[in-house]
């Protein structure tokens, strides 16, 4: 293959990769920007994961599994802002027990009903995946190169939670820095206290954040098991939590660096899996363990030496209460 | 001035105010009434239920019974947004700001109007130029909060208020974070405020400020009104006995100093902060025995970094302290090596670095000389012997409660105090490093910690003085370097040190034209 058309295509796998990190980044931002740690987006990705594939393939619909995805992941969400700020918990050790209970729960409640040994059935039915969506003339453009190939491949024939992804980071933004929910979000993580002596609510503010990135991650979820993949596996979302929480860090809890960030990093990986069996000149084959690990090492660099001063919010992880 | 209209009901009336919180009473039926267009004041110790009557004014807790009139309408505040509703500004002592906001979004928080912010934004700015005209209030409104200098924030928080239509403005101790030109500042603008009939009450424990600015001021002692006079018919002194209920010192006591022989001497010292930042810029100084040395200046100038440096918590870049001890030998290192030359230290941030909170007194009262053989038997320690230490402690600083069991989270501000103040002094040291001595201290207990360090002074010892108090400083100290930027700018004694020459130098302005300061080193 030409090296061009290996571009288009590797762009292509970029973005289909990075749409759960760019959902859950964005659902951790809301998060982290009201004050509250949010480790739970890993565990609350997974249970809509289950759910969703659960749902779409007892119903049929794919739209049902979303539905679900994102009633489960909403629900792990209550139960996050419930400990942490209703009860003041500590947020990481609440989170980390929604996670674990998560991965859990789900191969066994995936086992009781399907008795497929913790997995769901495999989604191939009609409408129980999100499938591609073909722009005008897609198929037609494919045959002239540029901007052909482009315009099929990278903007056409994606589904429809990759478009949403996309454009929820300029939406995003827009709440967050032209809005007065945006105002006071930001407000909150920084000093809670000066949102309360202003007369506004700040466990109502926090549940609010805390809801919308469980809403977000029941989209990422639902994405994984029943558009990136046909079905739950075990373990499915595999620490992209987390990725996409060192994404949100790397992107200075700000939406468009965010995505950069969650591009930088799925691009590693289409990368990756691109170069499996490759032989290098000089080096060889390289070996597939170092290549799957790729990933991986860059977030670790990038966090240790690129950062910079990423600074938090200041009131991250304090549970707030009147008497300071 | 308006004078206050006898026939107008009170700007704020409050009615039997009681609150209590599980087995504290924290307002015993509290009534008050502060006329329309006046400065009021409102003294107490710390506990006294200044705070709790204020945040109950402010609608931040509610109260257990009682009535809050506003302008004759009785009012009931179920959270701050009523309270700013009825006409109710609050400038806590720790600002309430976003500080990576600008001053601007700061001052829209919470009364943003609609769902976007921009129209909000665009109209707090014409109304906010109309206030800068009226009170002669400005601020850089597009400048973010974090740049800005303290009295600057505290304008802005004060700009909040009245944007929100504020009438009765509350300050809770709005000076402690000022410098002396800062608060006749601040003290011209509340008159200001005032003369265009808003009422002011001012929460201070700063009995100076009251008779400055004050017509009336009400004292509160534990939780009750003990008194409500006129300002100009009552003293400080009169006022200070109000508030702790015996008669107090305001003023230390002490002979004239016999320095002796040098005991520290620092050369040329230079620390940086954990950013490579020099925080002390090439310090020299010796300190004497049979005086105090007081340091003065606006915090954050490196007075911080000095005293560590000192203690041996921070390693200089360069320059040399020595301390006499046999033979003047080079100072150790390390805060233990510190200590065994006779250098005890009592931390500025008590929590964090005198005592720790969560254990017991007993256990904090021999911190840091844990390894002496009279607290141990073998590897152990020896339980009763650091018992009967705590408990001689206590006795003779006056800690109460006086339980060498309970942890020190559960002692108020002042007995913490003490209790590090009798670690530290017991030790015997030849030379004490006090930072912040009488920070969050009550009145009664200021008197007691004062009198301690002039003592060791009179012993022969020598005291560094480390404080943002300037009467303290000017009370206590028998010379006063004053530290800016990092250096000792100039050396005081307490006779010519007036608030507005330290307040000057401590701005960053050198050596007065005539005024007879010496500079070390001849700088």
């Amino acid at each position: 293959m030409e090296s061009y058309t290996i571009i288009v295509l590797l762009l292509a796998a970029t973005l289909r990769v990075a749409t759960p990190l760019v959902l859950a980044a964005l659902a951790g931002l809301f998060s982290e920007r009201s004050g509250v740690i949010a480790l739970g987006i890993e565990g609350m990705m997974l249970g809509a994961a289950f759910a969703a594939a659960a749902v779409s393939a007892t119903s049929g619909s794919a739209w049902l599994g979303l539905g679900a995805g994102v009633a489960v992941a909403t629900a792990l969400a209550l139960l996050i802002a419930f400990a942490c700020v209703t009860h003041r918990g500590n947020q990481v050790v609440a989170a980390m027990a929604v996670n674990i209970m998560v991965a859990g729960l789900g191969p066994a409640l995936a086992l009781a009903w399907f008795n497929l040994g913790g997995q769901t059935p495999q989604l191939d039915g009609a409408g129980q995946r999100f499938g591609a969506v073909l722009w005008p003339w897609a198929q037609a453009a494919r045959e002239a190169p540029f901007p052909g190939l482009l315009y099929a491949e990278l903007l056409s024939g994606h589904n429809l939670i990759v478009y949403l992804a996309v454009a929820l980071v300029p939406f995003s933004a827009w709440v967050l820095y032209r809005t007065r929910f945006g105002l006071r979000l930001r407000a909150v993580g920084e000093n809670p206290h000066a949102v309360d002596t202003a007369g506004i609510s700040v466990t109502r503010l926090r549940y609010e954040a805390v809801l919308i990135s469980g809403v977000l991650c029941g989209v990422a979820g639902t994405y994984l098991s029943t558009a990136a993949s046909a079905g739950f596996v075990r373990d499915m979302t595999a620490g992209k939590g987390y990725l996409a929480l060192a994404a949100m860090i790397f992107g200075k809890w700000k939406p468009w660096p965010t995505f950069g960030a969650c591009l930088l990093f799925a691009f590693t990986d289409a990368l990756a899996t691109r170069l499996q069996g490759v032989t290098l000149p000089l080096e060889g084959v390289v070996p597939v363990q170092l290549i799957l690990a790729l990933p991986y090492v860059l977030t670790v660099l990038l966090l240790a030496g690129f950062v910079g001063q990423a600074v938090a919010p200041a009131a991250i992880g304090v549970p707030y209460s009147k008497e300071k | 001035m308006n004078l206050p209209d006898s026939a107008a009901p009170p700007a704020l009336e409050l009615r039997g105010i009681d609150k209590r919180f599980g087995t504290v009473h924290a307002n015993r039926g509290v009534s008050l009434s502060i006329a329309r267009g006046t400065i009021h004041g409102l003294i107490g110790e710390n506990g006294a239920g200044k705070s709790t009557l204020m945040n109950i004014v402010y609608g931040f807790q509610p109260a257990d019974s009682g009535e809050i009139r506003v302008q004759g309408i009785p009012r009931v505040f179920g959270s701050p947004q009523d309270a700013i509703a009825a006409g109710i500004g609050m400038v806590h002592q720790h600002f309430m700001l976003v500080e990576n906001f600008t001053v601007l979004e700061n001052i829209v928080l919470g009364v943003e109007g609609r769902r976007l912010i921009a129209p909000g934004l665009a109209r707090a700015r014409s109304a906010l130029a109309a206030l800068a005209r009226d009170y002669g209030l400005e601020v850089p409104l597009d400048a973010l909060v974090s740049t800005l200098p303290v009295g600057l924030q505290q304008r802005v928080e004060i700009l909040k208020a009245l944007y929100r239509g504020a009438e009765i403005l509350i300050l809770d101790e709005p000076t402690a974070v000022l410098v002396p030109q800062e608060v006749e500042q601040l003290f011209r603008m509340l008159g200001r405020l005032a003369g265009q009939g808003k009422t002011v009450i001012l929460v201070t424990h700063k009995l100076k400020e009251i008779m400055a600015v004050t017509s009336r001021v009400t004292v509160m002692r534990q939780g009750a009104v003990v008194a409500e006079v006129a300002t100009r018919e009552t003293t400080p002194r009169d006022l200070a006995e109000k508030m702790v209920g015996r008669a107090v010192l305001l003023r230390v006591e002490k002979t004239p100093a016999t320095a002796g022989a040098e005991l520290l001497a620092v050369r040329d010292l230079e620390v940086v902060d954990a950013f490579g930042v020099a925080r002390v810029k090439g310090v020299s100084f010796s300190l004497h025995a049979g005086e105090i040395v007081g340091v003065a200046g606006v915090a954050g100038n490196g007075q911080s970094e000095l005293l560590e440096a000192l203690a041996g918590i921070r390693v200089p870049r360069r320059g040399e302290i020595r301390v006499a001890a046999a033979g003047g030998s080079p100072a150790g290192s390390d805060p233990r090596a510190r200590r065994r030359l006779g250098l005890a230290h009592v931390p500025e941030d008590r929590l964090r670095m005198g005592v720790v909170a969560a254990f017991s007194a007993e256990h904090n009262a021999i911190l840091g000389y844990h390894t002496l053989p009279e607290y141990n038997r073998g590897v152990l320690l020896d339980g009763d012997a650091v018992r009967g230490a705590c408990e001689r402690k206590m006795a003779g600083y006056d800690v109460r409660p006086a339980n060498p069991r309970l942890p020190v989270s559960a002692f108020s501000g002042g007995n913490q105090q003490k209790l590090v103040m009798a670690r530290e002094i017991e030790s015997d040291p030849r030379v004490l490093l006090v930072g912040q001595p009488t920070r969050g201290v009550d009145i009664g207990a200021i008197e007691f910690i004062h009198r301690q360090l002039v003592g060791l002074r009179d012993a022969g010892k020598a005291v560094l003085l480390v404080s943002v108090e300037l009467d303290e400083i000017i009370g206590l100290s028998d010379r006063i370097l004053v530290m800016a930027g990092g250096e000792i700018i100039g050396e005081l004694s307490p006779q010519e040190a007036t608030e507005e020459k330290l307040g000057l130098m401590m701005a960053g302005v050198r050596e007065m034209a005539e005024g007879g300061s010496r500079n070390p080193e001849g700088r």
